[in-house]
């Protein structure tokens, strides 16, 4: 059987790539402003809790792993792989059109790439089927089920 | 001899990193395939019944110490190592060690198809970071 997606499965996988992408930028602005934290000025990390680009960082990256592991609930992890890896080019992407930033053609070659990995895993099945038998998830059979006697 | 030392440290480091993103990341995906469909799981029980099945399962708070330790080993990573090297490297490593962990632990069906999508996944965040 191929398993297939949802529209809002889609949504999910979509969250996880955005989430996880514009999560560690608005922490990495958050500490930039915050300044360094080294082992003299540790009391500068309850000041960066207090920052909105941390605090808005630190609630993407907990919807980022709700998404995450919802999402491994119902796919195979080397599905999920290339769509935590599209968080990358959503970083590219904004830099190239919100901030302005110039792309080399290594970063659009890259950028390229990942979005074929993507394409390739989404048009294949999201989950392994396991038979019964080989299921490693299972947990021990029950016997009585399984072991009618010997001589039966 | 003082080149070939960091260059050891280095490495070192960034496989200590990946192996521990790749155990966390298994052990996860392990605890999760064992929880369920969380979606049903919190459409029968709600949100605390499926966070209580989450945290219940010791797979799963073993994976969480993993990504803990890994997010620490990368602090130190990122103090020794240029972030130019550290990025790539890790996610290199990480993402065929989760395809070999995952066919092996998991008993996934890591067919062509995703093997070549994760080669070019390694391959496109070596290129991102150039």
């Amino acid at each position: 059987m191929k398993h297939r997606l949802s529209p809002a499965q889609y949504i999910v996988l979509a969250a996880i790539a955005v989430t996880s992408a514009l999560g560690d930028t608005f922490l990495s602005r958050g500490m930039s402003q915050v300044g360094k934290v080294d082992a003299q000025h540790l009391s500068l990390l309850f000041t960066a809790m207090l920052n909105l680009n941390v605090i808005t960082g630190v609630l993407l990256l907990i919807v980022f792993f709700g998404s995450y592991m919802a999402a491994l609930s119902w796919v195979d992890l080397t599905f999920l792989m290339p769509a935590t890896a599209f968080g990358n080019v959503i970083i590219a992407l904004l830099s190239r059109y919100w901030l302005h930033e110039h792309l080399s053609l290594s970063r659009w070659s890259g950028i390229l790439l990942i979005t074929c990995a993507v394409g390739l895993v989404a048009n294949g099945p999201s989950r392994t089927e396991h038979s019964p038998d080989s299921d490693p998830f299972a947990g021990p059979r029950d016997l009585t089920e399984v072991d009618p006697g010997i001589g039966i | 001899m003082i080149h070939t030392a960091t260059q050891l440290l280095a490495w070192t480091s960034i496989a200590v990193v990946a192996i521990l993103a790749i155990a966390g990341e298994v052990l996860i995906a392990r605890a999760m395939h064992t929880v369920g469909d969380l979606d049903a799981i919190m459409a029968r029980s709600g949100l605390r019944g499926a966070s209580a099945a989450v945290i219940s399962s010791p797979v799963f708070l073993l994976g969480i110490l993993c990504m803990a330790l890994n997010f620490f080993a990368m602090l130190y990573t990122l103090s020794r190592v240029d972030l130019s090297l550290a990025m790539p490297g890790v996610a290199s490593f990480t993402y065929v060690g989760n395809a070999i962990a995952a066919r092996i632990f998991l008993k996934e069906n890591v067919d062509r198809r995703r093997w070549i999508a994760v080669s070019c996944v390694c391959v496109g965040v070596f290129l991102l970071t150039k």
